[in-house]
């Protein structure tokens, strides 16, 4: 399936590093990255993913323990989700 | 690939405004579990819902870690079982509680929080099946845990069944006593209907209607927060910019029900029923209905314009809606539940917002006189005649009303009953302290109004 992973805090460094880093070791694919600063130093970034469904619950654990430990907030969620909320 | 302002307006509305998929409700006909021996009925019973339903729970949390949308309920509807208990042989109370044990043990096999349909639709008149199902729910919802009972005394088509009202103002009065250790927490599980609809997802009024098929998906949105976020946004613009926002947000609202819908009817292998539009608040800050109409301009809820400024609400929640599920249905508008909107609790508690008005508020939105706690020396005859007045609104205006009120035992105006979880904290309302016992006394049925005769 494919998934949105978006990245949202304070700047700092090696946010990218880590959250590709933890995509990578779990088999996921980058197709699309989109990445600003907003507002000074809010950090936000939003990936298109490629990854296995099965292992969704999983690697959203990781994930979350990986936004406690960079103080960031971390998503990840279906791409059909946006796409059936803001297409028609 | 999407704007990314798209993405975090998503991520926004489920992070900080409270969006949530409210109930996936899974409605399961027990027409063939009839049987006039009542032990092989409750079998049968137990075993296609724990079958149908073994997955439910599994497959909305599924749903709800691959998409990231919190889904608050799992439920589940059932034929009315008046239906079963028709069917028993020398059918008793007794025999009722067994039914509605089984039902709460399947329940809770499955793994669901409320379990719906313990119903009787009496609005023309009564089997015996029905009158006995009915003396039955003090002692069933007293000794239950997650099984919800509802009875349809009205209709537009039929009129009021007025033996019924009278039933149940004493069935409530009973039902109050017999949980009085527990604030008369049974009647929170007990909903009075005037035009009840057979694919409601919300409970305590959820049943699986004659009309549906063997089993279905039928899905409640919510989102009370998100409508009020996005009204904050266009303060003291005129109202036809309110109402746009409103459908705005609605579509999107219901866009991800719909999605959750067809996604867990696809993974269940359960056809899809319906999305049901409804704004249906929780006791968690930002998650009210009251809040919205306050944004609106209003400075308490219930004060002077109230009114209008709901129906303003429910239009736009069902316009903007209707178009983002391919099949929309249940009880469809804005609830106005007491004791589970923290902007109500608010208003009551001030002062602000009286029974009478809410009774006013039910004419333009779903549902009715919703989780409200009264005195607990309120008589029987007091709640038939509140109840009358609700399905009187419902018959003439063609719509669903109901009641779900709490006699609180012992208490009076001034305390609060507390109900826990979702249910939330109910302020003790004061009532007119004139009777209408003689009224309810006549019996009978109040005739159908000139607009059901519309062929």
């Amino acid at each position: 399936m494919r998934a949105v992973v978006t990245v949202v805090g304070k700047d700092r460094p090696g946010i990218i590093a880590k959250v590709s880093t933890l995509l990578f070791e779990n088999n996921m694919n980058i197709l699309d990255i989109s990445q600003t600063i907003m507002s000074e130093d809010i950090f936000s970034m939003i990936m298109l993913v490629d990854m296995k469904s099965s292992v969704v619950a999983d690697v959203s654990e990781k994930l979350a323990a990986l936004a406690s430990e960079i103080g960031m907030s971390i998503h990840l969620q279906n791409e059909e989700l946006f796409n059936s909320m803001h297409r028609i | 690939m999407i704007n990314p302002f798209e993405i975090l307006e998503t991520i926004n509305m489920i992070d900080r405004e409270n969006l949530d998929i409210r109930t996936i409700t899974m409605g399961i006909s027990l027409k063939n579990c009839t049987d006039p021996d009542v032990d092989r009925a409750c079998e049968k019973i137990y075993n296609k819902i724990t079958t149908y339903a073994k997955d439910l729970v599994k497959v909305g949390e599924d749903i709800e870690k691959q998409f990231g949308i919190p889904i608050i309920n799992k439920r589940i509807s059932v034929t009315p079982i008046a239906t079963v208990v028709d069917a028993l042989d020398n059918p008793d109370t007794d025999k009722c509680l067994k039914i509605a044990k089984t039902l709460d043990a399947a329940a809770k096999k499955v793994g669901v929080n409320f379990i719906g349909g313990f119903s009787a639709l009496v609005h023309k008149g009564f089997t015996k099946g029905e009158r006995i199902l009915i003396e039955s729910l003090p002692t069933v919802l007293a000794n239950t845990d997650i099984v919800c009972s509802s009875v349809n005394v009205g209709s537009t088509r039929a009129g009021i069944n007025m033996d019924a009202v009278a039933l149940m103002g004493r069935i409530i009065k009973e039902a109050a006593e017999a949980t009085k250790d527990n604030g008369g927490f049974a009647c929170a599980k007990l909903v009075v209907f005037c035009n009840a609809v057979e694919d409601n997802p919300f409970m305590a009024g959820a049943f699986h209607g004659e009309g549906e098929g063997d089993s279905v998906i039928n899905v409640g949105v919510s989102g009370p927060g998100v409508v009020k976020c996005a009204l904050e946004k266009v303060k003291g613009e005129p109202f036809g910019v309110v109402a746009e926002t409103i459908k705005n947000t609605a579509f999107k609202i219901t866009r991800m029900g719909q999605l959750v819908a067809s996604e867990a009817s696809k993974r269940l292998g359960v056809p899809f029923g319906i999305v049901d539009l409804s704004l249906a608040p929780t006791p968690a800050v930002g998650d009210s209905v009251a809040y919205i109409l306050e944004e609106m301009g209003l400075e308490k809820c219930g004060t002077h314009g109230t009114t209008a400024a709901l129906a303003l609400l429910n239009d736009a929640v069902k316009k903007g809606g209707v178009m983002a599920s391919s099949y929309v249905g249940g009880l469809s508008g804005a609830f106005i539940p007491v004791s589970e909107d923290a902007g109500m609790i608010a208003a009551v508690s001030e002062g602000a917002l009286s029974i009478e008005k809410l009774e006013a508020m039910t004419c333009v939105c779903s549902v009715g006189l919703d989780m409200i706690a009264v005195p607990g020396s309120t008589t029987a005859e007091t709640l038939s005649c509140i109840i009358a007045d609700e399905a009187a609104i419902g018959m003439v205006n063609s719509k669903t009303t109901a009641v779900r009120i709490i006699p609180a035992p012992g208490m009076d105006v001034g305390d609060t009953v507390d109900f826990g979880g979702l249910l939330g904290t109910g302020p003790v309302m004061p009532l007119s302290k004139y009777s209408g016992t003689d009224f309810v006394a006549r019996g009978g049925r109040i005739p159908a109004p000139l607009q059901s005769l519309k062929n």
